[in-house]
């Protein structure tokens, strides 16, 4: 009896990690490995800057070679799009109508660029979540003296801002935020970071977007919303030609508001919970059988405890790997049923662990380098330590009901950085967190 | 095994260096990675190859 072929679904950091580890920890079956996009499996960080700024090309971002990905004996379907999953049998749909039962699926699909009613179809405005995307802004972008306006001041607008000022365009960041990336790293950074901006010729606005400007197809111009009512919370755009007063002028408008889990294939099957990103338990298993991981999973961090999605790029690296051993686990459990599972796999199963990562991520624009350990996001506490306000050297901390749960450094020493990741790896009474990040933050 | 970088490619994360230490370190200056030695024992090629997974800028290539 052969057994059932695995499945990963999302052919990207995440499920790139899940389809090696399922082959470094012994599975030797059959292994799908399903991409919506034509290209083999590549890294996203450097497409909003070394892409982005023409200093890589393409190939540089392939995560693996093709031997590595040859010694992985996949049986590798890409510019394929699963359409469907029925949870009870693992049976996924794909668009080309062929139907895959599998032994289990691990589901790593992403998220997907939002973008703005009135945007469609007008040439020069561009989404910057794919390979394919960035291509496409930088082709764009050829030349200088473009005049680019952002719409959204999180992480990817900042540094495709910083992207575009250093190859000589004219740039303009629009945010309902009044901070950058406030909701990221608090208000302090964010002024930081607005700074630096500033300091390089962005020219910052806090406002929703009303509309689009075009003539004959093309966009000339980003319309604000600056007359309608304050704090409304969201991006209030309207079709082309209605509302708002100010307006930007623009070759060239780089949609940066954030994304959408890619839930949408999964459709309404009850026994997957799809808001905000697939539910996971600790393991990163959403149902029997089917696990997921990277950007679309929201699981219950242990450590944490409760529900996150992150989208960053450890992040992915690292779920991927943990879904795979939870979901050998679960099947070499489950085998005493008599599936042709032992067959396929060699060695001994893995044990299941909860995941509970130290969560990571960085950002780098200009000459600046973020990177952040724990929790940043939902604080209700943040303390910030501007150590060198023109060389944007600064450390911050986040807290969360008495404990310390995230830290921050911008141009700190690599020693030091590591040093704060010991500091939070857990939640930590607050005060004991400050001292011991001014400790590590002393020497040097 | 053997190890090699594309070093210009790292982005300074310092995973490698948690995961394996006797292995990898950053630079003092920009944290960029530096390899302790490219042909570790046995003891060290489990840390090494999840040091290859994790790293998010794909920087390590290990030959089994």
């Amino acid at each position: 009896m052969t057994a059932r072929p695995l499945a990963v679904v999302g052919a990207s950091a995440a499920g790139l990690a899940a389809a090696e580890a399922l082959r470094r920890l012994g599975w030797r079956g059959p292994l799908t490995l399903i991409g919506d996009e034509p290209h083999l499996p590549y890294d996203r960080p450097p497409l909003s800057k070394q892409l982005l700024h023409g200093t890589w090309e393409p190939e540089r971002l392939l995560l693996r070679g093709k031997d590595q990905l040859d010694a992985l004996a996949l049986d590798l379907r890409l510019g394929t799009r699963a359409t469907g999953l029925d949870a009870a049998t693992r049976t996924l749909t794909l668009d080309n109508g062929e139907t895959l039962a599998c032994a289990g699926v691990i589901i790593a699909t992403g998220v997907a660029a939002r973008t703005l009613p009135g945007a469609e179809g007008l040439t020069g405005v561009h989404t910057l979540r794919t390979l394919d995307d960035a291509l496409a802004l930088r082709a764009r972008l050829t030349g200088t003296g473009h005049r680019l306006v952002i719409v959204g001041n999180g992480v990817l607008g900042c540094e495709a801002a910083a992207v575009a000022r250093e190859l000589g365009h004219d740039v303009t960041l629009v945010g309902v935020e009044p901070i950058p990336m406030a909701a990221a790293v608090g208000t302090e950074i964010g002024e930081l970071l607005a700074e630096e901006h500033r300091a390089h010729g962005v020219t910052l606005h806090t406002a929703a977007v009303a509309g689009f400007d075009a003539s004959g197809g093309a966009v000339t111009g980003v319309r604000l919303a600056n007359e309608g009512p304050p704090g409304n919370g969201g991006v209030a755009a309207g079709g082309a030609g209605t509302g708002g007063s100010t307006r930007l002028p623009a070759d060239t408008v780089l949609l940066a508001i954030g994304s959408t889990p890619a839930v949408g294939w999964l459709g309404d099957d009850p026994v997957l919970d799809t808001s905000d990103g697939l539910r996971c338990d600790a393991y990163c298993g959403a149902a029997p059988g089917i696990y997921a991981a990277g950007d679309v999973a929201r699981w219950e961090h242990p450590v944490h405890g409760r529900p996150v999605r992150f989208e960053h790029r450890m992040n992915a690296s690292e779920q991927g790997m943990a879904a795979a051993r939870n979901m050998l686990a679960e099947l070499a459990a489950a085998d005493a049923a008599g599936s042709a599972f032992a067959d396929a796999f060699e060695g001994a199963p893995p044990e299941r662990r909860p995941f509970a990562p130290v969560p990571y991520f960085w950002s780098d624009q200009y000459a600046v380098k973020l990177q952040a350990y724990g929790l940043t996001t939902g604080a209700d506490r943040v303390e910030t330590t501007v150590l060198d306000r023109a060389g944007c050297r600064a450390v911050a901390l986040y807290g969360r009901d008495g404990h310390a749960v995230g830290v921050l450094a911008a141009g700190l020493p690599p020693r030091q950085v590591r040093g704060l990741r010991a500091v939070i790896a857990a939640p930590v009474p607050w005060e004991e967190a400050r001292e011991r990040v001014r400790a590590a933050t002393a020497a040097g | 095994m053997k190890i090699t970088l594309d070093a210009d490619k790292c982005c300074a994360a310092g995973q490698c260096v948690l995961v394996a230490p006797e292995v990898f370190d950053q630079r003092d200056e920009d944290g960029i990675v530096v390899l302790l030695d490219a042909e570790p024992p046995a003891d060290q090629h489990e840390a090494v190859r999840e040091a290859a997974a994790i790293c998010p800028a794909a920087v390590i290539e290990v030959h089994e």
